[in-house]
């Protein structure tokens, strides 16, 4: 499978997802610079963390004007599948792929530690082949409070798109496992369509064993799991 | 032509920031503060004709300076 991992002036995940899809998963991984305007031989795009362009103004609004983000629009908009990982969250609600909006952290803290993850449906292309336990995954932001309006959330509900929620270690979403303040402590979501998806948490920071846990790295096989259905379908 | 832009978070946004800004300050003795909330200026100096230069920042304001899903902003042209 051919992924693309974009690159943007202060994105700092590019190389771990790069290296987490090709060494780890044994899939092409490339990196592809903003300033690109097409995708080329692309499966799936990861937009992955950092500060692109410095969080000027807001996280993820100069990063979305990008050239590249007119090419994962238009990729998206033809079903494509497209991941982004803490400021690739951000760009993509900035970009309107995804709706509502990451803010400031409730308590102002940029928070950096291993959050717990429940995963609500396994029915998209990123949360297929996640096993039925709570995912141990770190975070690292300061503005990863998903904020959307009550009737965007009840949407977000009803059309089953809350990916995970941040959960104590019995599994229980609580205002203490609740890291930023996000409303109904949502970690990710997808879009209607359920081809683009984002997350806070870092998955490709939590794929081999010897980081400590390998819990992410089943984001990333229910995307590879969920594109070899799509081609043995087609076939 | 100098345009000033106000940007704020929305009503129903949290804002952790004008919260604490706003302890400090009664903290410090300050009494009598309802709310604050902070938010961003921005100053932009331009040419144009009044009216284009308007409508011009109005979508920029939209679609890039502002971000409709958490904040509200207020132009003004001096």
């Amino acid at each position: 499978m051919n992924f693309a991992v974009l690159q943007f002036p202060g994105s700092n995940c590019d190389q771990d997802c790069v290296h987490v899809l090709s060494n780890v998963l044994g899939h092409s991984a490339r990196l592809l610079w903003h300033k690109e305007t097409s995708l080329g031989n692309t499966d799936a795009v990861i937009i992955p963390g950092g500060f692109s362009y410095g969080d000027y103004l807001r996280t993820g609004a100069i990063a979305r004007f990008s050239p590249i983000m007119q090419a994962v629009q238009a990729f998206a908009a033809n079903g494509g599948l497209v991941l982004g990982v803490c400021n690739g969250f951000q760009i993509l609600c900035e970009a309107g792929m995804l709706p509502g909006a990451l803010i400031r952290n409730r308590s102002l803290q940029f928070r950096c530690e291993h959050v717990f993850l429940k995963t609500q449906t396994r029915n998209s292309a990123f949360t297929n082949a996640i096993p039925d336990i709570l995912m141990r995954i770190p975070i690292a932001h300061g503005e990863g409070c998903y904020f959307a309006d009550a009737e965007t959330v009840a949407k977000l509900n009803a059309n089953d798109q809350i990916l995970w929620r941040y959960v104590t270690a019995q599994g229980e979403a609580t205002e203490a496992s609740n890291p930023n303040g996000s409303v109904e402590n949502i970690a990710g979501i997808c879009n209607e369509r359920r081809n683009v998806a984002g997350l806070m948490p870092h998955p490709e920071r939590a794929s081999e064993a010897i980081l400590g846990c390998a819990d992410g790295k089943s984001v990333f096989e229910s995307i590879i799991a969920w594109h070899q259905q799509m081609v043995a379908k087609a076939a | 032509m100098k345009a000033k832009i106000i940007i704020t978070p929305k009503k129903a946004v949290l804002d952790p920031q004008g919260k604490t800004v706003q302890n400090a300050l009664e903290h410090m003795g300050y009494h009598g503060i309802n709310a604050v909330h902070v938010g961003k200026y921005l100053e932009i100096e331009l040419n144009g004709e009044r009216e284009t230069v308007r409508k011009q920042l109005d979508e920029a304001c939209h679609k890039f300076l502002s971000n409709p899903v958490i904040e509200d902003y207020r132009l003004e042209l001096e």
